[in-house]
């Protein structure tokens, strides 16, 4: 892949030689050589807070195994879940960053791509019907309920079959509907992209022998690397055990470091695609699609690239959403889960990809968050204090008299509202409040402080 | 013969309904240039309105009751009935109104799709309540005449069918004598340049609020004309009818133009003689096509269209040259 450096002019040559080589301390935007503009990590500081972030989720991870001081509530079992769901989300959020952040293409239809990642994953590497086959390959009542199906049986292949493939049938099909994609443009797109979702929705429902059961689906992949169909795995991902005979990790903690790997890679892909000529060209069509054109940009052929790349990342975050997930239906992949991933791209802040996987830790993990806090604030009731009145006055469990906005019992329905309906509202209020007061997002926060810094304590 | 004349007037009336609704997004966009997603959740909160007023005689947590509420368990007049309609739909339009001010107002100047987002916020922000209100089975509407219809010739058409259509018409009367009016002048100025606007001394924020208020009472007044007896067989506002139907409006407003008021008649009826069609004649395919088959139509024709003329067939085509 082409770098920045590989098509500068020739007579640049000489300063960006002579200029330091090495990133610079301190200030952010003082560029000395073209190296340094290109560098993914311009500066030693972004360079170190990368390093330490990794090291602390590495560290945080293996916790529960042999770092004893790390407290096991932190990425114990029960936040790994939803950390490693996040993980998965983050790569199907590099690639909406792709179309709409980069080439600047608004599209609801991602959650399609990512629904067709998943069933081709599910075809072609889900169990072959054998022991604890579920759902599929077996006759089950389709959705009326009148007709007996017989479901249809996975292939069994591994997961260097069955990844690539996920992300490839993603891609075709996002190259198949981009004829009628790239010629509308703007809230038309948007549009015509929403009523992919629910065609792929439709198709789940007659297609029950691939989809399984519209609500409770069918039978997924498991992650584990096999050569070929054999019973032991070369290396095991869904089992407690030993990992290369150096370390004892758990189930939970291995699926973690497996797709963690997958999202540094896709990272890595993202950030050297935005700054190759490929990259270019769809910024070039984001930012004036007529100028773009004017320069030689063909617009068709990159929006099409631009659909077909972010579909990719799409499919293949589908497939390990589905084969972690442990269930896939065609319900998970409704219209809200597209508008989660927009929701990701503005919280986070639409074309960086450091505002993208900010936004998706931040969507995924806030609505556990809430939770957590509901939890604890329950366990206060009993108690004296602030927060016992704190969480009287908010929590009530739906007798007489009591009165509150969020009821303790998951499942009665009516006023008050659960938890779970509490976090859609806090999740659409976000939206609406990052849009009208942090337009350019997290990502946005990160610029203001950093600017406040830069100068300081000069206010400029 | 009379399947087809039956099938023929549920089309016009689903066609009336869509174009209502159609109605609410194109004056919604053409006043603020905003595509509201939001739609469908505020539609449905005017229908719950509506069910608060005529059959709770009130909202709840409030210290006055609806004065004009019919006794409990019984009906309402159709007089009283439409005079709870108007209530509903002003209810409707002060949301539609607190949300432009709320929401929309500073967002001004921003893209179209950050404003269109904004909305899709407010879509999930507003549909818990919906559907907390819903949670305990429908809440039915009261409407006057509820399940009865008119046989003529044999074929039964509903009275909601009849119903539906006469408010499709009456609303685009409105709209249409709302567009050669003052206001309407302005908004149409508005909808051309913002600014040239604003130079020529037009209240553009207030242009905003009025196409809100409008666009909200008109999406209550669709989901009220959907939540009446023959749609769900029950004549009542759930969840059913909630989180999908008001997107199968947006191929209307596609095919119709974003911003054209003919366009979204023709298209409403356009899509509805479609679905409701293909739902009626295709059915012994039903095993083939999936249950449920004809709500997916709508975008198959969609994006049939849009690979032809990918403005919709009345909607401005904005002219590029490379």
């Amino acid at each position: 892949m082409p770098t920045e450096t590989d098509n500068r002019p020739a007579s640049r040559e000489s300063t960006a030689a002579s200029g330091p080589k090495t990133p610079s301390f301190g200030r952010p935007l003082l560029r000395t050589s073209y190296v340094q503009e290109a560098a993914i990590f311009p500066t030693y500081l972004q360079k170190g807070l990368v390093g330490l972030a990794l090291l602390t989720i590495t560290l945080a991870v293996l916790g529960n195994s042999f770092l004893t001081f790390i407290p096991r509530w932190l990425l114990g079992n029960t936040w790994l879940g939803p950390v490693t769901i996040a993980v998965i989300f983050g790569i199907a959020a590099l690639g909406l960053n792709i179309l709409v952040g980069v080439t600047g293409q608004v599209s609801l239809g991602h959650a399609f791509f990512m629904g067709t990642g998943a069933y081709t994953s599910v075809m072609l590497g889900g169990n072959l019907g054998e022991e604890e086959s579920w759902k599929a390959c077996v006759p089950f009542h389709d959705n009326l309920g009148l007709l007996e199906r017989q479901g249809e049986c996975g292939l069994g292949l591994p997961i260097w079959i069955w990844l690539p493939a996920a992300g490839l049938v993603a891609a075709l099909i996002g190259i198949l509907v981009s004829p009628a994609a790239v010629k509308v443009r703007g809230l038309y797109l948007a549009i015509v992209t929403v009523g992919l979702v629910f065609i792929g929705l439709h198709l789940g429902r007659m297609l029950p022998e691939w989809a399984g059961d519209f609500e409770s689906g069918r039978k997924w992949p498991k992650l584990d690397i096999r050569v070929w169909k054999e019973e032991a795995p070369l290396v095991s991902v869904t089992e407690d055990g030993e990992w290369f005979g150096l370390i004892y990790l758990s189930e939970e903690q291995k699926e973690f470091f497996f797709l963690f790997a997958f999202l540094l890679l896709f990272t890595w892909l993202a950030k050297n695609l935005v700054r190759s000529r490929t990259g270019r060209a769809l910024q070039a069509i984001r930012d004036r699609d007529v100028a773009a054109e004017v320069m030689g940009v063909p617009e068709f052929e990159y929006k099409r690239l631009g659909f077909a790349i972010s579909s990719f990342y799409a499919g293949i975050a589908g497939a390990l959403f589905a084969s972690f997930n442990g269930r896939v239906s065609p319900i998970d992949f409704g219209l809200l889960l597209s508008v989660d991933f927009i929701a990701i791209l503005l919280i986070g802040g639409a074309g960086t990809i450091a505002g993208t996987l900010l936004g998706t830790a931040f969507v995924e993990l806030l609505p556990n968050i809430v939770e957590r806090l509901t939890a604890r604030l329950a366990e206060q009731l009993a108690n004296d204090g602030v927060m016992s009145a704190v969480a009287h006055f908010l929590l009530t469990d739906g007798s007489e008299g009591n009165f509150g906005p969020i009821s303790t019992s998951p499942t009665a329905p009516g006023w008050p509202m659960s938890v779970f309906q509490w976090n859609f509202v806090i999740y659409g209020v976000l939206i609406v409040v990052f849009l009208i007061f942090e337009p350019l997002g997290l990502f946005g926060i990160w610029l203001k402080i950093r600017n406040y810094w830069k100068g300081w304590p000069f206010s400029y | 013969m009379i399947t087809f004349v039956q099938t023929l007037s549920k089309a016009i009336a689903l066609g009336s309904i869509y174009g209502i609704l159609a109605l609410s997004f194109v004056i919604i966009f053409k006043g603020t240039q905003v595509l509201n997603f939001a739609a469908g959740a505020l539609s449905m909160a005017g229908a719950l309105f509506l069910s608060i007023l005529v059959v709770d005689g009130g909202f709840p947590f409030l210290p006055f009751a609806n004065p004009l509420a019919p006794d409990p368990g019984e009906t309402a007049g159709v007089a009283l009935w439409l005079v709870h309609v108007a209530m509903a739909l002003i209810i409707a339009a002060i949301v539609g109104l607190v949300i432009e001010r709320v929401a929309i107002r500073p967002m001004i100047g921003q893209p179209l799709f950050a404003m269109a987002v904004i909305t899709l916020g407010l879509e999930i922000a507003i549909r818990p309540f919906n559907l907390d209100a819903t949670a305990l089975g429908g809440r039915s509407i009261g409407v006057p005449w509820g399940n009865e219809s008119w046989i003529i010739a044999d074929a039964i058409i509903p009275k909601s069918y009849v119903a539906a259509v006469i408010a499709a018409a009456l609303s685009f009367a409105a709209v249409f004598y709302f567009f050669r009016s003052r206001f309407g002048v302005a908004m149409r100025a508005v909808a051309f340049d913002q600014e040239a606007a604003m130079a020529q001394g037009i209240n553009v924020g207030r242009v905003f609020a009025i196409a809100w208020a409008l666009g909200a009472a008109l999406a209550a007044l669709a989901a009220i004309f959907f939540a009446m007896a023959p749609w769900p067989p029950s004549g009542s506002v759930s969840a059913e009818i909630h989180p999908v139907w008001v997107f199968r409006v947006l191929p209307v407003i596609i095919l119709g133009g974003l911003d054209s008021v003919v366009g979204a008649i023709y298209g409403g009826l356009l899509i509805a003689f479609f679905e409701i069609f293909a739902g009626q004649y295709l059915s012994q395919w039903t095993n083939i096509l999936g249950p449920g088959y004809s709500t997916i139509v709508p975008y198959i024709v969609m994006l049939a269209v849009l690979l032809v003329k990918p403005y919709g067939l009345f909607g401005t085509a904005e002219i590029r040259r490379v």
